[in-house]
């Protein structure tokens, strides 16, 4: 059921979403977190259509915030949906006036008691989410720095104003690439002597792949730019050749490794709500994930090379 | 950069023990703080008799799927059929295809599907067959050839105990089972068997079934499935007990009155009836996945989650476990007859299609068990097991003692009961905990009120299904969910004596199908001053 309220307060939606759930039949309150969406008008919706898909996985009290007028004067409009698609509660707050500048004063009353909170910026993030006041509220803030207009720069300052708690869809997007070159590295194999991540130029997951190889490897890794879609090739050298993931397709990634066969493996791209639901996995600092960011600050990812014919060794 | 891998000596691989001892060098982008990355299986072959079969086609080869859409398997996995259509492999595929599409628990992808099927295959034959096992183990090794499986196979025998010896037999004399030598890259290729329960039919099968297997592929390469022990709430049964400070103080006799462990079914024999004729309730259910869930919830602290440490905990508890002084007093068995079950009108197990009239097969089995520990002495374990009951549900049930004093007159207590905390396997996975509560209004008032939390509505969206989380641990190789041998024979010990007595003392009392079991399952209780919880 949808209940809309105008002009309202926390104390009503408070007292609409006991009496929804009354109506409903007594739903049990399992949410395991509040997931704080801050958005806008334009992507409140997909963004909320992909925080009920993860809620299937993390039953949870969406809170999306919308600010609106900011001129106009103070009043607070909330939609609350209960007992719809996925199995916690929705509800939309928009801010107009000043009231926007002081969204804290809404969510907090609203957080579910002894649970975590999470809040995430599906668009534009502000400089330091720990340091607003509603990434304050939350143990773990959630950016995407791949929204951006200019990644790079945003996942510098974003390494530079680093809090336990923070993170980024373009690490989770890094993940099954990861998983990938870990397992690789798994089998027996040559020593590593240098490293190669391609992907487009504004794809700060390649950036942060090369930096966290680098990082674990100890040796240089050249992040080259090609077409895309997305990440294109990874590879290791070693004194034998190289140990090469390919992916041109965005979809299946095939392993070349030096005297054996290829392997190809499905290496698929992931929507929204599934980088979602890998970040309300774990919510505790991924400190992984501050290493590796710290290390794109101190060695930024090189002056990006152009991807050459005959990769090879001139690239490092 | 002046000391390349100098991260070498650096933090542990993810899986100690599991996929260290395959490294050389040390995997340095694995981390155990990076809990992201998941543990992946390396490059291999799953080798399936008995595909056709319903357990293939509804829970292994969608679990096989779900475990490359996550991003589980290797590059290049393989899978291998063995049966005796006589198919092609794109007809294999086909069938795979329809398995998957329809049974699969993630969604659909035709590019995972693709990719993956690209290493199926099958092989057409009879178990006896030596001309059919060389064609397999061609093959399995032109896949390693073409797919750079690494000479790595494990074999999944989906199929009936009797054809053990056999196909067992044929793994050896075509090579199959045989690793080899160490490979030139330091790797010795791997060989594993994954076999279903039953494991026998009583301590001597169980023995026999284990010496067949055992001459061919040594004791750490066996997996046993319990499929019980691949479930999430198995598995939480071990964070609930030892992750929290909450519960082990009064999971001893001090606070616990008895404990009851259910599996009801509602469904008969159905299209088991020559499998489970002569086998019976007890022996299908109660020696393994209640005795595992009995040794699950009974066992001290392991010293670690690994393998070694968790089954001898186990061990340690079965080897307690004591049967009644009088088993006619301590057990009761029964078979479902003709009766109204959830609104269907149903036939008694003794007019079942192959089932002989005068079968004294039970349906229904419960038993009164003691664990004889310093944390358990004097409280009793009940386990019960039956079809054809009233639901189909799955728990463990640890009833507390009463209050030794209540300072509330008798009558404001009258409605409350023991406190309980129940853990619910399945269906609507989660737990309960119950306790007493005022009833508002102006009178004290206690009652029985519950405190639940459901993993059901919540997390089994994506929770793994039991196969996949199983079969994941047979490719990696890592044992802690699977019993021993050991667990095996220890739990046909404690069930040998029961099934003996009965064969020579009783017969089955009917019991109507629908219903709660046998009215001897209550004496049974009843005579300890105790009710079963109701189903």
């Amino acid at each position: 059921m949808t209940i809309d309220l105008t002009d309202t307060t926390t104390g009503a939606i408070d007292q609409a979403l006991t009496e929804a759930r009354r109506r409903l039949g007594g739903m049990t309150l399992g949410m395991v977190l509040t997931l704080i969406i801050v958005t806008d008008e334009a992507a409140q919706y997909d963004a909320i259509r992909a925080a009920n898909q993860a809620a299937r996985e993390h039953p949870c009290r969406i809170l999306a915030v919308i600010a609106r007028k900011p001129k106009a004067d103070s009043r607070l409009d909330a939609e609350i949906r209960v007992g719809e698609s996925s199995p916690g509660e929705t509800i939309v707050l928009r801010m107009y006036g000043p009231l926007g500048q002081h969204a804290d004063s809404v969510t907090a009353p609203l957080l579910v008691p002894d649970v975590p909170v999470v809040t995430w910026w599906p668009d534009e993030a502000p400089q330091i989410p720990a340091k607003d006041p509603l990434g304050a509220l939350a143990q773990r803030r959630v950016t995407d720095t791949a929204a951006a207009d200019e990644p790079r720069e945003v996942l510098s300052a974003l390494a530079e104003g680093y809090q336990p708690g923070d993170t980024d869809f373009a690490w989770t997007r890094a993940t099954p690439w990861r998983s990938l070159l870990a397992a690789t590295l798994d089998q027996p194999h040559p020593r590593v002597t240098a490293g190669q991540v391609a992907a487009e130029a504004d794809n700060p997951t390649a950036d942060l792949i090369a930096a966290w190889l680098s990082l674990r490897l100890n040796v240089p890794v050249a992040r080259t730019v090609s077409g895309g879609p997305g990440i294109t090739e990874t590879a290791f050298s070693t004194l034998d050749g190289d140990i090469t993931i390919t992916r041109t397709d965005g979809r299946t990634a095939t392993l070349s490794w030096p005297g054996k066969t290829d392997r190809t493996v499905a290496l698929h791209r992931r929507d929204t709500a599934e980088l979602l639901a890998e970040e309300l996995r774990r919510l505790d600092p991924d400190e992984v994930y501050a290493e590796t960011l710290s290390h794109v600050r101190v060695s930024p990812p090189d002056q990006l090379l152009a991807a050459s014919e005959d990769r090879g060794e001139e690239d490092f | 950069m002046d000391e390349p891998n100098a991260g070498e000596t650096g933090p542990a691989p993810a899986n100690p023990g599991v996929i260290a001892a395959e490294l050389d060098p040390v995997n340095s982008l694995r981390d155990p703080r990076d809990r992201r990355i998941p543990r992946v299986a390396g490059p291999c072959v799953m080798v399936m008799f008995g595909v056709t079969g319903d357990l293939a086609r509804k829970k292994l080869m969608p679990a096989l799927y779900d475990l490359a859409n996550r991003g589980l398997l290797p590059p290049g996995f393989s899978f291998v059929g063995f049966a005796r259509r006589n198919w092609e492999h794109e007809d294999f595929a086909q069938i795979a295809y329809e398995a998957v599409k329809e049974h699969a628990r993630t969604p659909f992808r035709e590019t995972v599907w693709q990719q993956l099927s690209e290493g199926v295959r099958f092989v057409s034959g009879e178990f006896d067959d030596d001309a059919a096992f060389d064609t397999l183990a061609d093959c399995v090794r032109q896949l390693d050839a073409e797919r750079g499986t690494g000479g790595n196979y494990a074999f999944y025998l989906s199929i009936p105990p009797r054809s053990f010896p056999v196909v067992v037999q044929q793994l050896k004399r075509s090579g199959l089972s045989d690793p080899g030598p160490v490979g030139p890259d330091g790797h010795r290729p791997w060989r594993r068997v994954v076999i279903e329960k039953p494991f026998g039919r009583d301590l001597e099968t169980a023995q026999e079934l284990n010496a067949i297997v055992d001459a061919v592929f040594p004791a750490e390469s066996v997996f046993r499935i319990d499929h019980y022990l691949g479930k999430e709430t198995v598995q939480n049964i071990l964070a609930l007990r030892f992750a929290n400070t909450l519960y082990e103080p009064i999971w001893n006799r001090s606070y616990v009155d008895h404990v009851q462990i259910t599996m009801s079914e509602d469904i008969g024999v159905g299209g088991r009836a020559g499998y489970y004729d002569g086998i019976g309730a007890a022996r299908d259910v109660i020696q393994n996945h209640l005795l595992q869930l009995l040794a699950l919830t009974a066992m001290e602290e392991p010293v670690s989650f690994d393998a070694d440490s968790l089954r001898q905990e186990k061990e340690k508890v079965l080897s307690a476990v004591r049967l009644p002084g009088d088993i006619a007093e301590g057990t009761a068995r029964g078979q479902y007859a003709a009766g109204w079950q959830g609104g269907r009108r149903v036939i008694g197990f003794l007019e079942e299609d192959g089932i002989p009239a005068d079968s004294k097969t039970e349906t229904y089995a419960a038993v009164r068990l003691s664990v004889d520990t310093r944390r358990w002495a004097g409280v009793p374990f009940y386990l019960r097991t039956g079809k054809r009951l009233t639901r189909r549900m799955t728990e463990i049930a640890l009833l507390f003692q009463r209050a030794p004093h209540l300072p509330f007159a008798a009558t404001d207590t009258k409605e409350l009961s023991q406190n309980a905390l129940v853990i619910r396997v399945q269906p609507d996975e989660g737990v309960t905990v119950r306790f007493g509560s005022k009833v508002p209004g102006s009178a004290m008032e206690v009652r029985d009120v519950n405190m639940d939390f459901a993993y059901g509505e919540s997390f089994t969206e994506s929770s793994p299904e039991a196969y996949e989380r199983l079969i994941l641990d047979v490719l990696i190789g890592d044992p802690p969910l699977f019993p021993r041998q050991e667990e095996v024979e220890l739990s046909w010990r404690i069930l040998d004596p029961i099934e003996q007595f009965w064969a020579e003392n009783t017969k089955p009392e009917q019991y109507r199908s629908g219903s709660a079991g046998p009215a001897s399952a209550d004496a049974l209780m009843a005579r300890d001053g105790r009710a079963w919880r109701r189903l």
